[in-house]
């Protein structure tokens, strides 16, 4: 089965970072990722800009509207997103369990609704 | 129908039904489709047994006809093409007709899963494995029987579209996981123990089936002494059962409880169960609960306070909390003391049990037996505001008139 693993985090608190604690996060992610593409689970996956880069876009009676910012505000906020190849949801929950940012923030898994 | 078939279609019942629901998902890979299937088979064994007598393996009976049930139905499927896949899965299983001892452990876990809500794995636990309907479940909870059915379909629908598999989960996770079955149990048991007796027998059935899928759990996981100490301590509760309530169907409590009442033959096996949990040598909270419990069983003499202290002493540190700390206080009040007990709950954090109803009853005993009597007074009148149950706040009242005569 395929999840998407959403990685959720507080942005305030990941910009306040030293640059020597960003710079062993993003090793920390470069290992993760690595494990998992040998493992032969990972799909896809990238880093997202901070929610103050976000635009969220509707169109209402035929018009384009755009608008700052996310479609919610909330406490943690989207960084970024794998996506998985896994046997079950116990696996799911196992590589989740392994991604750096569920040690402060939190993963949401999803299962992918496959057509 | 004869009584003698009745009775043989409820044995098998009570005894078959998580079999037969388990040997299905593991064949069909479908929940709701194990259910039918094993409904129908019940309802074909009603109709056919009493013609063509019992079968000598009922459960075996059983199973067949529910695995037939399951073909025909996904090959009327095929036809209506949509259902394709599940054909696919029910084919490569089929002609395996007896249980493999794991289905029944396997389907406890998916029931229990840790990604479902708990309520939901207690509902879950309580259809699947113990067969009881939608309507029980709902009366059994409280709750309107459409609310119950939701939360029915929303679990079986998380754990095929969520992925939540049917296994016994690996060594990492077995300990903690195994703790999820142990504590739907627990509630299940507690649901029915503190429903008061025959006020709702569907509630109170609650205490059988939580004690039968205990046994089934140590037959099944035999060498997990917690699940042998869940069920001793179950067991010992459950001997009780009779002397808790008077004819008036008002509580009685420990102290005042006659012994003569007690289960004999159940508290025997509460403690083979529990002597075989020690023998393990891997100690846990419920094995402690249930060397508690022991103690309130035996059947002479004066309870031994002073022991059952030390053993909440030992709870507190495998697992510490506010109402461990109170129970304590509580057998210290009674081996050492009502002061000594008083001097333990005023050191209970004051924010942790503030709505628990024991903890102001159990000042209110120390109080009282210290002579404190508009003290305790107050306390009994502060319990029976947050007891949740008649028995309690009738029992609270008779106590605060007590002390206020």
């Amino acid at each position: 089965m395929r999840y998407l693993l959403l990685i959720a985090g507080n942005e305030s608190q990941m910009k306040s970072a030293t640059p020597e604690q960003g710079e062993a996060m993003v090793n920390e992610y470069a290992e993760f990722g690595k494990t998992m593409a040998e493992r032969g689970v990972l799909q896809g996956g990238e880093r997202l800009r901070s929610v103050s880069d976000a635009t969220t876009v509707r169109v209402r009676n035929g018009e384009v509207l755009a608008t700052d910012g996310p479609f919610a505000e909330t406490k943690e906020q989207l960084g970024g997103y794998y996506v998985v190849e896994c046997k079950d949801l116990d696996e799911a929950i196992e590589v989740a369990s392994k991604i750096p940012g569920a040690r402060t923030g939190s993963i949401e898994v999803r299962p992918i609704w496959e057509l | 129908m004869t009584t003698e078939v009745e009775a043989a279609v409820a044995d098998a019942f009570h005894a078959e039904w998580g079999k037969v629901v388990a040997t299905l998902v593991r064949l069909t890979g479908d929940l709701d489709l194990a259910e039918e299937c094993a409904q129908d088979a019940f309802a074909t064994a009603l109709e056919r047994w009493p013609r063509d007598g019992i079968p000598r393996r009922p459960g075996a009976w059983l199973t067949t006809v529910a695995r037939n049930r399951a073909i025909d139905r996904a090959r009327r499927a095929t036809l209506g093409a949509a259902k394709a896949r599940e054909v696919a899965v029910v084919e490569p299983g089929l002609g395996e007709e007896d249980e493999v001892p794991d289905d029944r452990l396997r389907l406890m876990f998916t029931c229990c899963h840790p990604a479902l809500a708990f309520e939901a794995q207690v509902a879950l636990t309580l259809r699947t494995l113990a067969g009881m309907t939608t309507s029980e479940i709902a009366r059994a909870f409280l709750v309107p029987e459409a609310t119950m059915a939701q939360r029915l379909v929303r679990a079986k629908r998380k754990i095929r579209h969520a992925g939540i598999p049917f296994v016994v989960p690996p060594a990492p996770q077995l300990v903690e996981r195994t703790a999820a079955v142990l504590a739907v149990l627990y509630l299940l048991f507690n649901e029915g123990y503190s429903a008061s007796s025959g006020a709702d027998l569907v509630r109170r059935s609650l205490t059988a089936e939580a004690i039968r899928l205990g046994r089934v759990l140590c037959v099944l996981m035999p060498d997990e002494p917690e699940a042998l100490g869940l069920l001793a301590l179950m067991l010992f509760h459950d001997a009780r059962s009779a002397a808790r309530v008077d004819d008036e169907g008002d509580l009685v409590v420990l102290a005042e409880q006659d012994r003569s009442l007690f289960d004999a033959a159940t508290i025997a096996e509460g403690r083979e169960r529990l002597d075989a949990a020690l023998r393990l040598g891997r100690p846990g909270p419920f094995q402690v609960q249930a060397a508690i419990a022991a103690c309130h069983v035996r059947a002479t003499g004066e309870t031994d306070w002073a022991e059952i202290a030390a053993l909440y002493d030992r709870l507190f540190e495998i697992a510490p909390s506010a109402v461990i700390q109170l129970n304590r206080a509580v057998a210290v009040s009674l081996s050492e003391g009502p002061e000594a007990g008083l001097a333990l709950i005023e050191r209970i954090p004051p924010d942790a049990l503030r709505d628990y109803h024991l903890l102001p009853a159990a000042r209110g005993d120390m109080l009282r037996r210290l002579g404190r009597r508009s003290e305790a007074a107050e306390a009994y009148r502060k319990a029976h505001d947050l007891a949740g149950t008649d028995a309690e706040r009738r029992y609270l009242e008779r106590r605060r008139r007590e002390v206020s005569a």
